[in-house]
């Protein structure tokens, strides 16, 4: 990845940012990656989350982020860019996912009844997992695995609020969805993912860890 | 407040995330403290947190950065509504008919040059630039607007300018402002130039 000017995580400030949004909607067009590359794994992140096809993720990434440029001057600034930005990037993940008609059997793990209880299938300890794990590839992609096997409507709200750090509020506007319903999605995402990985269950992460 | 495994695992994840009123998060704490069963919950659930939260399971795939760079530099081309947005229009279509002319064309460079390079009189000829190889813009060595540092052609202006290339109105608004009101808003903000870091 090239280097950039005054990175926006180096400025660490939305003046920056509204400043770049500016000169991009004034025509300073070449600014606009600039704009945008503190959040490109984020965008790509929610893609992926929905298509789970890493070719098609990117293709709705690359068009989403283009979307975005098309569109910068109906950003009005009510919410930050970044929410604004992976908003039109799930839209553009689930209108592919639409159009490619894909057939997706939900997971048995889903609870069919959203509103009624989640209990816990395994009560193993894993207090700690030492972070220098996520070096690990494998690591990591048990991690996905697990969170691909989640269904689409949780694995979307544990996507953007736990991965990509947005509020509760803010999930629920980019989904389309009340508050309530964000808190009960990403509870059970939540639970569901401990499940997953619990070492009780014998799954990949007993396997992972034994690795390490 | 007595609260049951079952209201634990219901609020684990409010709980976690300090959405819990101190009443309930005291109940919930003394209970978690007797019950293996739900201390074991809770901590499971904070790996997870702690664990997909963590910037490394933000991965892109090798080269996404480029290829998206390419993209939008395809995409800002073509950017409709705009009057910027028309004159790159035309300034990248005046570059396609470059790219098919006759290399040894015997035009004038004032019929070849795009509307962006036809205001750059000011830029000294034998100034050295670098231009990207699939770009339409040349900069000074060093740029920080350059998008992408791994494709480079080096050469002068003049060449830069012969084929077609628009100038950084960044890191060439010296040799522009006299063409190009570029110098009042920016300067007075004290944005960077685009000159090159020393």
């Amino acid at each position: 990845m090239p280097e950039t000017t005054a990175s926006l995580e180096n400025a660490g400030d939305s003046w920056n940012e509204q400043t770049l949004i500016r000169r991009v909607r004034e025509g300073d067009h070449e600014l606009f990656y600039e704009l945008i590359r503190p959040y490109e794994r984020r965008v790509y992140a929610a893609t992926l989350a929905i298509l789970r096809d890493e070719a098609d993720a990117e293709d709705a990434a690359q068009e989403a982020v283009l979307k975005a440029f098309k569109n910068i001057r109906q950003f009005r600034g009510e919410a930050r860019f970044s929410t604004w930005l992976i908003q039109i990037a799930i839209n553009e993940a689930r209108m592919r996912r639409r159009k490619q008609q894909a057939v997706t059997m939900e997971p048995i793990v889903d609870q069919p009844d959203e509103e009624g209880r989640y209990i816990p299938r395994d009560f193993a300890d894993w207090r700690e997992i030492p972070s220098e794990t996520l070096e690990r590839a494998e690591v990591r992609e048990r991690l996905a695995e697990a969170l691909n096997s989640v269904g689409q409507k949780y694995r979307e709200v544990f996507i953007l609020r736990d991965m990509q750090q947005l509020s509760i509020e803010e999930t629920a506007k980019v989904l389309g969805i009340s508050i309530p319903s964000v808190k009960t999605r990403l509870l059970r995402a939540r639970l569901m993912l401990r499940d997953l990985l619990a070492p009780g269950l014998g799954g990949g992460w007993s396997k992972v860890r034994g690795a390490v | 407040m007595v609260v049951r495994c079952e209201d634990v695992w219901r609020e684990v994840s409010n709980y976690l995330d300090g959405e819990l009123d101190p009443q309930l998060r005291a109940a919930v704490e003394e209970h978690v403290r007797g019950c293996r069963q739900c201390t074991a919950v809770v901590n499971g659930t904070r790996n997870v947190v702690e664990l997909y939260g963590d910037e490394r399971m933000l991965q892109i795939p090798l080269g996404f950065s480029r290829r998206l760079q390419q993209r939008l530099g395809q995409g800002v081309g073509r950017s409709p509504g705009t009057a910027f947005g028309w004159m790159m229009a035309l300034g990248f279509a005046a570059l396609l008919l470059i790219t098919f002319e006759v290399g040894n064309s015997n035009r004038s460079l004032a019929e070849l040059r795009s509307e962006m390079a036809r205001t750059s009189a000011h830029i000294p000829p034998e100034l050295v630039v670098v231009a990207e190889t699939d770009g339409r813009i040349f900069h000074v060595p060093g740029c920080r607007f350059i998008l992408d540092k791994d494709h480079l052609k080096t050469m002068t202006s003049a060449e830069a300018l012969r084929l077609g290339y628009a100038p950084c109105v960044r890191c060439l608004r010296k040799y522009l402002a006299e063409t190009h009101d570029l110098k009042t808003e920016d300067e007075t903000a004290g944005l960077e130039t685009g000159e090159p870091e020393q």
